[in-house]
């Protein structure tokens, strides 16, 4: 999709473009608010989830993996577009006169040279997922071992009043982010040094 | 991709065995005597609940939500006979225990204590209270009885602009213990917990300041023979024994 969208013109791509970056901006609350209204029990969504799994959208683990999904859009696609917009045009046709086919270029050329940027979608996705908390704690409830993610979890312990397990897990919480980030921005250096 | 794989592969491996344990919705003020009860009822039989915490307000609506909970325990009984009402309990359950609440300042504070919340006022004029915890009013049965208690003693209208509110009853402790509110009115069961009582001073509310804090619990559709058991459990005089040691008055007594 992030490729579709750096190859793409075409009219309303800006606003394609504002529907994927929308989770950035929207509070959680919103986001929290419509997805249950979505998957929850008498949603035509949830319901049909119910019926073919017999399982719940909301308040489940399968409910916050959808989630997820949608509330790290920007962040997985935006760094693979800005990949792929960064790839000049005279590569491509330059892979295309040597013969290759589509597919091959694509293998050979393109997804090498974008490289970082699916790591750092990637990284960034994986650090969100795991610090993400209003959304959560909207859509999965507080329940142990099934939507008790690390960041609802350091909220619980701190009304329990157990600041001791609450400090321990931010500090596993702000080691991990710090790590994300530091290998989004180590790969991005390197793209540079390899182009200039 | 590599590093997605290892990612989802670590993820998966922190979850638990499916057909975990049934979970328990309870209120917050629960979230130190609940455990005790949940480790007692494990000790004996074997068998494991998981609890869930939050205001009873929030956790009805996640059940009406269809938040898949095998018991519901509420500080509030209308709640209760809500759910039962939308046909997502077995039927109106039990009362298991009748709440108080307690007025809490933490450690230093100048505020003295007394049933009728008068060394209150006298702070509150003083200028020595400049923020004061309760649960959310709106949902929180907790919050509510705060209030309530609040209008009795013509307080309410000089401490609202003063007001925080925590999500539940269990925030709004630990906005006091942690020293950024000076003074709030919490469950007298969260006061009783040691982490709590090691940080302030508190005094038990009387019952004729507000409503009774009539606190109910149903086992929800789908409960399984574990939830039962615990239902059950709740009701014998080991688990009340626990709920009366953590400061609730007991149905029936």
């Amino acid at each position: 999709m992030g490729r579709w969208l750096a190859a793409a013109q075409f009219t309303g791509k800006g606003l394609v473009e504002a529907l994927v970056a929308l989770p950035l901006v929207l509070p959680p609350t919103v986001l929290g608010y419509y997805l249950i209204v979505a998957f929850g029990a008498g949603s035509w969504l949830g319901e049909l989830y119910g019926r073919l799994t017999d399982r719940s959208l909301v308040f489940s683990f399968d409910g916050l993996l959808v989630a997820s999904v949608i509330f790290n859009l920007p962040f997985a696609i935006q760094p693979i577009q800005r990949a792929y917009e960064a790839i000049p045009l005279d590569v491509r046709q330059a892979a295309a006169c040597c013969g290759m086919s589509a597919r091959r270029a694509f293998l050979r050329v393109e997804l090498p040279l974008a490289w970082p940027g699916i790591v750092s979608a990637a990284a960034l996705t994986f650090a969100h997922t795991l610090g993400e908390f209003g959304v959560v704690l909207m859509v999965g409830g507080s329940i142990p071992g099934e939507t008790r993610t690390i960041a609802i979890a350091i909220y619980d312990s701190l009304q329990a009043l157990d600041t001791d397990a609450a400090g321990a897990m931010s500090a596993l919480l702000l080691v991990l982010s710090l790590g994300a980030l530091a290998l989004v921005y180590g790969t991005s250096r390197r793209v540079g040094r390899r182009r200039g | 991709m590599k590093f997605v794989v290892m990612a989802l592969a670590a993820l998966v491996s922190c979850l638990p065995p499916a057909a975990a344990a049934p979970v328990v919705a309870a209120a917050s003020d629960l979230q130190f005597a609940l455990p005790e009860v949940a480790e007692r009822f494990h000790a004996k039989t074997g068998r494991q609940v998981r609890v869930a915490l939050g205001s009873s307000g929030n956790l009805r609506q996640q059940i009406a939500h269809g938040a898949p909970f095998a018991l519901f325990m509420s500080a509030d009984e209308a709640f209760v006979f809500a759910i039962a009402r939308e046909g997502r309990a077995l039927d109106e359950g039990v009362l298991y225990a009748i709440g108080r609440i307690a007025l809490f300042v933490p450690q230093g504070s100048p505020v003295s204590l007394d049933a009728d919340l008068k060394g209150l006022a006298a702070a509150l004029t003083a200028g020595s209270v400049r923020r004061f915890a309760i649960a959310n009013p709106e949902h929180a049965p907790y919050g509510r009885a705060a209030r309530e208690a609040l209008i009795n003693t013509h307080l309410w209208e000089a401490i609202s602009p003063r007001l925080v509110l925590g999500e539940n009853v269990s925030q709004a402790a630990q906005f006091i213990t942690s020293g950024n509110a000076q003074a709030g009115i919490i469950a007298y069961s969260l006061a009783l917990a040691p982490a709590v009582t090691a940080r302030g001073r508190h005094i038990l509310i009387p019952e004729r300041h507000h409503a009774p804090l009539r606190q109910r619990m149903a086992l929800l559709k789908g409960a399984d023979d574990t939830a039962r058991a615990f239902y059950a459990f709740l009701q014998g005089s080991e688990a009340r024994e626990i709920l009366k040691r953590w400061g609730f008055l007991l149905p029936g007594e």
